[in-house]
């Protein structure tokens, strides 16, 4: 049974770059114990279909593999190969240049050489080169080609679980390899012989039986937003009324589950509900829907291709004419990037334009969901806000660019105009780690579970030290983001790495600045807590 | 799957030694998990693990930290109703550590 990571921050900060004596082909992985999750449980795999569903865990000699297993993956990477001209090419035309080896948070913060970009894609490619080119096939070894053995197997599994698909590495590739793409192939091939991890597995089951991550029922759903509905009551004198599932609504409005029931998402959610409604918005929440986030997309493209048509199905079935989506991070990376050619174009419904100023968002024409932070720039932007910035000053401020939203669709100019309309201390971090170039929570993908604490910690590392640096020079107590793996794994790196400094999401501070008409005069925040200059008044 | 040894008979629990079959649960079975981390089940350890086992038949899930600490003050109380007392109580924290003697899935918090 597990025991508890109790490493301290010094001793985690000694950070060995050397690599080890022998060749990278023979070292094989060790499996440490806080760097890796939990083995998925059959009940979950079963749950949507997928092979070799039973329990099993890594730390295991044995992982219960089917007798043809090596045959399984070798026949998965074929068919990918046809498939997928990204990854053939990837496989390809990497000629080892290193621009990328010192980019990745988890070689910065652990060290280990198989995790600089390079190595973790060479572990795939050697398979590849073995079995799939004639050089391979001939001369082995020397041309960087090896067997597929149980050894090799592990190594895949373990680091291509200890790389989030953030996609900082690609930034600095001169051929524009996407890291992100050869990992996640890695990946499909464990899950053709049910080697996931139950901290992925778990919320697909979830997502696939109940609508969400966290397998939140209809009316615990509701029951959370109610308490959200006294809480805003409480601050402001308003009581805001919802509605969900309402077919004939204009506007659907998804967002990840985190946001429901979990701090400091659940501010993030108050402060929807609160600008929805100062707008008269004609939007409903959806109780099916109930999920932005997709963890299929960390499984297979099949399996995040099923969980995010839900989204769509609901949209069609409540007759909505577009969706606006909330502050997620992996959620916009497949909305953008993918869904056009899994599920759309969504032809059903209508080019996205705002109600208030009658933008077009020409850039959601063909998936028809709109980004909550560039609707609330636009508003901003026209002028339809009436805002305080003032009750924010409480907070020095810092962005952090969630990796899927920045990289995965270049939403780094709207957030920002928004914190700078709604508080008036905004501190950037150091430029070579703050947009493009933005540090991974080092959470992503699924890894924001509790047993790999160490390895969040190596990971998140880049990121905290970037955030002390503003906390040291001007006193920055706030890290704000659009996603809500941030807002749930970012608490636990900044009390490691930068204690004093607190997470939320951008919609919290737009709700505590947003003047709402007919509301009392405001003496406490969305947390409760009082507002800077009031406190005596408490 | 790890199993834990409960009078003589063997009951499956998750690798952090949450019980896995909700059946499994009974109040023996939470003052030996309790002792177990060096902790005597008090009328007050009673009152949380009550109210999150009836929470949990209602919802199907651990109720946020949150609600738990105003639910609690409501039914028990203001003096009782903040995260202190709760953290005084189950020093693991309320969620993890009561969930656990209370036989509830763990938390997971936010994914």
């Amino acid at each position: 049974m597990a025991t508890k990571f109790t490493a301290k921050p010094d001793e985690l900060s000694k950070i060995d770059h050397k690599p080890p004596k022998k060749g990278w082909m023979d070292t094989p992985a060790e499996f440490k114990e806080h760097t890796f999750c939990w083995g998925a449980k059959g009940k979950n795999l079963n749950i949507v279909d997928f092979p070799n569903a039973r329990d099993w865990s890594p730390a295991e000699e044995d992982w219960k593999l089917p007798e043809n297993w090596q045959e399984i993956v070798l026949e998965g990477i074929k068919d990918r190969l046809g498939k997928y001209r990204s990854f053939k090419l990837f496989m390809d035309i990497c000629v080892r240049c290193g621009a990328c080896a010192d980019k990745c948070h988890f070689f910065i913060g652990g060290g280990d050489p198989k995790n600089m970009p390079v190595l973790r894609a060479e572990i795939l490619r050697s398979i590849y080169r073995k079995y799939f080119t004639a050089s391979g096939k001939m001369l082995g070894k020397i041309a960087g080609a090896r067997e597929l053995t149980l050894d090799v197997l592990k190594e895949l599994w373990y680091y291509y679980y200890q790389c989030t698909e953030c996609r900082r590495c690609s930034v600095f590739c001169p051929y524009g390899i996407d890291q992100a793409e050869i990992t996640m192939m890695g990946r499909e091939l464990t899950n053709l012989l049910g080697l996931n991890t139950d901290w992925i597995s778990g919320p697909v089951a979830n997502c696939y039986m109940k609508g969400n991550h966290l397998g939140l029922e209809p009316h615990t759903i509701t029951s959370s937003v109610e308490f959200f509905l006294d809480d805003i009551e409480t601050i402001t004198g308003i009581r805001i009324k919802p509605t969900f599932n309402r077919k004939g609504a204009e506007i659907l409005f998804v967002t990840p589950s985190g946001d429901l029931f979990a701090d400091p998402g659940t501010y993030t959610a108050m402060g929807y509900l609160m600008l929805f409604h100062e707008l008269g918005l004609d939007y409903t929440w959806s109780t099916y829907a109930s999920e932005g986030g997709n963890f299929g997309f960390f499984t297979s493209n099949e399996m995040a291709k099923r969980l995010n048509a839900k989204i769509y199905a609901e949209a069609k079935r409540l007759g909505v004419k577009w969706i606006i989506g909330g502050e997620c991070g992996h959620m916009w990376r497949v909305i953008n990037q993918y869904m056009d050619t899994w599920n759309g174009p969504a032809d059903f419904l209508e080019e996205p334009v705002s109600p208030i100023t009658g933008t077009k968002f020409e850039n959601a024409k063909s998936t028809k969901m709109v980004h909550i932070a560039e609707f609330t720039a636009d508003l901003i932007k026209n002028g339809k806000l009436k805002l305080d910035p003032a009750r924010n000053d409480r907070l020095k401020v810092t962005w952090h660019d969630s990796c899927n939203t920045a990289r995965g669709m270049g939403i780094l100019d709207e957030p920002r105009y928004v914190l700078r309309n709604v508080c008036n201390h905004f501190y950037e971090m150091p430029e070579d780690t703050i947009r493009e170039k933005t540090f991974c929570c080092g959470s992503g993908t699924g890894l924001n579970a509790s047993e790999n604490m160490e390895l969040r910690m190596r990971g998140g590392f880049p990121r905290a030290n970037a955030v002390k640096y503003v906390r040291d020079n001007y006193g920055v107590n706030m890290l704000a983001n659009i996603c809500a793996i941030d807002r749930a794994t970012l608490n636990a790196l900044m009390e490691y790495w930068a204690p004093d400094v607190s997470v939320c999401g951008l919609h919290e501070l737009v709700g505590n600045a947003l003047v709402m008409t007919g509301e009392k005069e405001r003496t406490q925040d969305l947390r409760l807590e009082p507002l800077h200059g009031k406190e005596a008044e408490e | 799957m790890p199993m834990m040894d409960f009078q003589g008979k063997q009951i499956e629990v998750d690798d952090d030694g949450y019980i896995i079959n909700l059946d499994d649960w009974s109040k023996e079975l939470a003052v030996q998990v309790a002792s177990q981390e060096g902790i005597t089940l008090t009328d007050a350890h009673w009152e949380v693990i009550n109210f999150l086992r009836d929470y949990y038949k209602q919802y199907q899930i651990a109720p946020m930290i949150k609600i738990l600490v105003k639910e609690i003050g409501k039914a028990m109380g203001p003096e009782k109703g903040n995260t202190k007392y709760l953290y005084e109580l189950y020093p693991g924290g309320p969620a993890k550590q009561a969930c656990k003697y209370a036989g509830l899935p763990k938390p997971t918090g936010c994914v």
